[in-house]
């Protein structure tokens, strides 16, 4: 088997933005002009969050999903903002192959059963974004991190798969945009305890944070953000953006904690690590 | 026939999958393509892809309910391409334990299994299966052309190509000769692709599956281009 790394590019408007704990958004330059980079240099799969996600917006989600689509083969997914099979419908007629959902499935978990009935359980990824509270557990939280539940994550990755999720993307709120490593302890407990694939989300700031996340936290698969993103942007060397905060980028600094990474770098680490990576795109 | 022009290939609607994909990849291989729940447009289309992902028992009913059964079925039997894609090869069998036993279209003879549960170095092997897995045949080195695959769309692909799979269940022909070829799974393997006179199945996603993907919708629109001028 195989583990895929997934590239993962936030949206707004527009714009690619990176944010850390998914707040304080730093705008990138345009998906589409990431997304064509990340598929060739070999990416396994490309995720869309609509991390505004406000109604008036998402007409320009569902023409960046399909100028993507129309020149990007591998696997889309979109998320953000989802909230009706009529909502779904649109992004999959756009050309996204998966749709990831967490805010509405929270609210409505039947909205899990009704797309996998519809649309086929493989399509349905449950997103879950998780907070480690102070006894140890961890709890769920809707809106990119905003908004309490109340709900157990580990439950409630549970649950979702006996409605029908076909893949479970974890984000630890804990970590994203930080550079400390994905929560193992939660991706290895999820892991373990669905029968779906897991998707590790949040907290990658070096090519060994996604080693980890295999090998110690049992990850079917890693997402990826500002690893790839700092290091297309240094390579590109200059920005394209019509909106937001350009300044971070006009400054020409790097994040920190990060440490840029392309693809075929990272692959290449992993592959040292034993670590089963699909090789370069080709025939 | 009509004039020459690119080759026009039908995209079954039934509700489920992504159509759009497989729409942008025929596109990208020079096809004009509809995506259609119309049995006339079937078999006016100079080549048919039948796509999905999803149950079985629930995509028959739905090609049931929009009179697409025997159209499907008068297509396999006209000599012109027709493409399973996932879902879409498992429709193709005559037999599916999914749910219970379901009837398929019966186009190819064989069952429709279960991927096994299974463990590999103590992890639970995870279903659906998804991700990006070599396809393989005998007679060939890896990275090698494989001579059995000449005249099939997976010409244009390398023995050992990584292709994209999403799924749950897998199929096993009758006649274990129509398989094109295996992919690994936990210790075993099973049949990723198969093919018989016009019908082409796979249990990958070439229209996900990058450069290898395209170059097979490219063979694909090649064998339609000739089908045309017949």
């Amino acid at each position: 088997m195989t583990v895929r790394v997934i590239a993962r590019l936030d949206i707004k408007g527009a714009s690619l933005v990176k944010g850390i704990h998914l707040e304080g958004l730093r705008v990138l330059g345009r998906p589409e002009e990431f997304a064509r980079h990340y598929y060739a240099e070999g990416a396994d799969e490309l995720v869309y969050l609509d991390v505004v996600a406000s109604l008036y917006q998402r007409n320009s989600l569902l023409d960046i999903v399909e100028r993507t689509s129309r020149e990007v083969f591998i696997p889309l997914t979109v998320g953000g903002g989802l909230r009706s099979l009529d909502d779904i419908r649109r992004v999959l007629r756009a050309g996204a192959d998966k749709v990831s959902i967490n805010t509405a499935a929270i609210a409505n978990p039947q909205l899990i059963r009704d797309a996998a009935r519809s649309f086929g359980s493989s399509t349905v990824v449950v997103s879950i974004e998780a907070i480690r509270k102070p006894d140890g557990t961890y709890e769920a939280y809707t809106d990119n991190g905003r908004q309490s539940t109340g709900v157990d994550a580990v439950q409630w990755a549970q649950q979702a798969v006996e409605l029908g999720a076909g893949e479970i993307l974890l984000t630890s709120i804990d970590r994203e945009g930080t550079g400390k490593g994905y929560d193992l302890e939660l991706t290895r407990t999820v892991a373990r305890l669905v029968p779906v694939p897991v998707v590790a989300a949040g907290g990658a700031g070096k090519i060994e944070h996604v080693a980890d996340a295999v090998t110690q936290g049992e990850a079917d698969a890693v997402c990826v953000a500002s690893l790839l993103h700092y290091a297309y942007v240094r390579e590109r060397g200059s920005v394209a953006a019509d909106e937001g905060n350009l300044e971070f980028l006009k400054s020409g600094r790097a994040f920190s904690k990060i440490e840029p990474a392309s693809m075929p770098q990272l692959k290449a680490r992993l592959r040292q690590y034993g670590i089963n990576c699909r090789p370069e795109n080709a025939r | 026939m009509r004039a020459s022009g690119p080759p026009r290939a039908a995209i079954v609607d039934y509700g489920m999958g992504n159509l759009f994909s497989v729409k942008h990849a025929c596109e990208f291989a020079g096809m004009r393509a509809e995506v259609t729940a119309d049995a006339r447009q079937l078999l006016a289309a100079d080549a048919v892809v039948l796509p999905g992902v999803g149950a079985l028992g629930d995509a028959m009913e739905a090609l049931r309910q929009r009179g697409l059964v025997a159209a499907l079925r008068e297509v396999a039997a006209s000599g012109k391409p027709l493409m399973g894609v996932c879902l879409g090869m498992q429709l193709l069998m005559s037999e599916s334990h999914e749910f219970g036993r379901h009837a398929g279209l019966g186009v190819i003879e064989g069952d429709v299994v279960r991927l096994p549960e299974a463990r590999v170095d103590g992890r639970r092997v995870k279903v659906p299966n998804v991700g990006w897995q070599p396809v393989r045949a005998a007679g060939a080195a890896a990275g090698e052309p494989v001579p059995a695959w000449s005249g099939s769309p997976l010409a244009t692909i390398k023995n050992g190509s990584f292709l994209y799979f999403v799924h749950s269940y897998v199929t096993q022909p009758a006649d274990a000769g129509l398989a094109l070829s295996t992919t690994p799974f936990a210790d075993g393997e099973f049949c990723s692709s198969l093919a018989r006179g016009n019908v082409f199945a796979c249990q990958f996603h070439p229209e996900r599956s990058g450069a290898a993907g395209l170059g097979i919708y490219q063979a694909f629109a090649a064998a339609a281009s000739r089908s045309t001028a017949q």
